[in-house]
């Protein structure tokens, strides 16, 4: 179980670096999603697979015996809820991105970085976009 | 009342943020409110460094969960020092924010982000809890998106992109190392971890886990090679922004690479060191050169960040107390030194109508003064003495020379040389000569001139203060460094005796 889950693991990975090289904003935030799912799945197995003695007994107490280990799956809610809330809020940027630069393909933004911004003193940059 | 103390720095940003976004309607309402927070922050953090020095690290149980299995705050001195100039960069940007555009600002909701942030930077410099770091990274960068695309001009959701899509990655890396490291150990404590790292049986395994964490918070420090998100984001945000960013963001990450390097894989510094000996000095070079290529003052700022960033990890590289001390007092100064800069060059677009240094010029003897401020960070960020800077530089090159790590020594110095290059390429274009064009007419009401100029001269006067007067600030650095290598008091402090003693027998 445990190799087959860590096989599963690798190809989501290998899936999500595949869709961080495309060019293409909404490919790379599927990539995104895509890893954060792998990263899930991987604290899941690192928690261990199966029954697992609980991290809290009392002296004395009985333990559950046949209960997954809380703990991980604890970190995964937090983690999900956290990253359903980044991939929201870049989703909305990439919306926005589309709307004012007119492309969601990466190597078409030239706003922040113009090459016009590391010419010599001597020749005058493009003058500011914003209007100030 | 302690508990209360340990906890304030949290509460404050958290109230602030909550009571300003419930003043959305009234922008005016909420710059008071934010302001007051800041003092407030500052005095909270001050009081919590003088409890710390005088009774050492403070420790929070909370919910009462006895140590490893709940979440602990962890404020020792360290903690405190970061969080008092965490405070202080608030009160300077909080004021500085009021100035030019601050209506604009308020409307688009500066004051809840910006409280948000210090939110997420207080809470990662108090946690003792890798996952809760983790968390406390989230909360910081979600505020920072928000604030770096304030304006939704073009060029900042280009930037904003940017930085999103590089940090998004950097923190998932962080969570997969969390989840490796909780799978070896079993806990996610620092000082637990701490205790079971060197006992261990697959150390390969957690050296790679290492490895994941120093390119997680190398990602969030923009060092060498993941600095590209830094110089395309930072420089297309609005300063009182950038002035927050480059004093703090990068910093959680280097303090974070600090406190886990020296904390929980102290065990395997010679492994160690030396990978982030190579990190320091390839991150020395590669900001000072990208700086000396550029002649937009916010981009040749940006690219200075990076570069001094390598100074703060010859700590870790070396690991000798001098070294740590070095590093802790660079973080200082770096601080003060670089949000000054970044509200100075605000300063400079507001006087000289640009940030381009070839449409600048002429502002020595239009505004002598500005030129004054600027030359007091700008010769302390090239280490010239009796500036801040040059105490730091003097500390962590000594103890490289003293660790005899003769190549990371000459390479501080010549970094030195090359920054100071850049500060005089600003001052000579911007102030020194003639001006190409007229300067823009006189826009800036009495208040707006305050708000602008009280922060920097604060900010250049603590400069000053630990250039001239040295020994306290290099106390504390000791002291922090003191704290940070002495492992053993940190987890018998956050674990109490008990788990001692069994380290003590795990020991033998």
């Amino acid at each position: 179980m445990e190799t087959l889950l860590a096989i599963a693991i690798g190809a989501v990975v290998t899936a999500s670096v595949y869709l961080f090289l495309s060019r293409d904003l909404l490919r790379m935030l599927i990539g995104f999603i895509l890893f954060g799912t792998s990263v899930n799945l991987a604290i899941l197995l690192a928690g261990r697979i199966g029954p697992i003695r609980p991290p809290l007994v009392d002296p004395g107490a009985a333990a559950l015996e046949a209960a997954a280990n809380p703990l991980p799956q604890a970190l995964i809610l937090t983690a999900i809820v956290i990253g359903f809330g980044l991939t929201a809020f870049a989703l909305v940027l990439v919306l926005k991105g589309h709307e004012a630069l007119g492309t969601t393909s990466a190597e078409d933004m030239g706003e922040a970085e113009p090459v016009a911004a590391t010419a010599p003193s001597t020749a005058l940059p493009a003058p500011h976009r914003k209007a100030a | 009342m302690d508990q209360v103390l340990l906890a304030s720095p949290l509460l404050v940003p958290l109230a602030a943020s909550a009571v300003t976004a419930l003043l959305w309607r009234r922008p005016g309402l909420q710059r008071p409110v934010s302001l007051a927070a800041a003092v407030l922050l500052l005095g909270c953090s001050a009081a919590l460094l003088s409890h710390t020095l005088a009774a050492g690290t403070l420790v929070g149980r909370m919910g009462a969960w006895p140590a490893p299995f709940g979440i602990v705050l962890v404020v020792d001195v360290f903690s405190a020092i970061m969080l008092v100039i965490t405070g202080l960069m608030a009160v300077a940007v909080a004021v500085y924010s009021a100035g030019q555009g601050a209506t604009e600002r308020d409307r688009a909701g500066f004051h809840p982000l910006f409280q948000g942030l210090l939110l997420g930077v207080t809470g990662a410099f108090a946690t003792g809890d890798l996952f809760n770091l983790y968390v406390w990274f989230e909360v910081m960068l979600i505020a920072s998106f928000g604030l770096l695309v304030l304006d939704r001009t073009r060029e900042q959701l280009d930037g904003g992109l940017r930085y999103v899509a590089l940090n998004l990655v950097g923190t998932t890396f962080f969570l997969l190392a969390v989840g490796l490291l909780l799978g070896l150990t079993g806990t996610l404590n620092m000082a637990d971890l701490a205790r079971l790292a060197p006992a261990v049986e697959n150390q390969g395994a957690l050296a790679a886990v290492a490895v994941l964490l120093l390119i997680a918070f190398g990602a969030k420090a923009a060092v060498f090679p993941l600095f590209n998100w830094l110089p395309a984001a930072y420089h297309t945000a609005s300063m009182p922004v950038a002035a927050i960013f480059a004093a703090l963001l990068t910093k959680v990450g280097v303090y974070a690479i600090i406190r886990v390097f020296t904390l929980v894989f102290a065990h395997d510094t010679a492994f160690f060191g030396p990978i982030v000996g190579v990190v320091a000095m390839a991150t020395m070079v590669t900001g000072v050169l990208g700086a000396a290529a550029h002649y937009d003052v916010r981009r040749i700022l940006s690219f200075h960040i990076i570069s001094q960033i390598g100074y703060m990890l010859v700590g870790v590289a070396l690991m000798t107390p001098l070294a740590i001390a070095g590093s802790v007092l660079y973080v200082i100064h770096h601080i003060v030194v670089k949000a000054n800069l970044f509200l100075i060059a605000g300063a400079i677009r507001q006087a000289g109508g640009s940030f381009a240094l070839a449409r600048l010029g002429g502002l020595w003897v239009t505004r002598p003064v500005l030129g004054l401020l600027f030359l007091i960070p700008a010769l302390s960020l090239a280490g010239i003495p009796p500036l801040s800077g040059f105490w730091g530089k003097l500390a962590v090159i000594r103890a490289s020379l003293e660790a005899e790590a003769w190549l990371l020594a000459a390479v501080a110095l010549a970094v030195g040389l090359l920054t100071l290059f850049s500060m005089i390429k600003i001052w000579n274009e911007a102030f020194w000569k003639a001006a190409p064009e007229p300067p823009p007419a006189e826009t800036w009401s009495r208040a707006a001139r305050f708000a602008t100029f009280a922060p920097i001269v604060l900010l250049a006067g603590t400069t000053l203060a630990i250039g001239l007067w040295t020994e306290p600030f290099m106390g504390l650095s000791l002291a922090a460094a003191d704290g940070l290598l002495d492992r053993q008091g940190y987890i018998a402090a956050v674990l109490g005796e008990r788990a001692t003693a069994a380290l003590q027998e795990g020991a033998r």
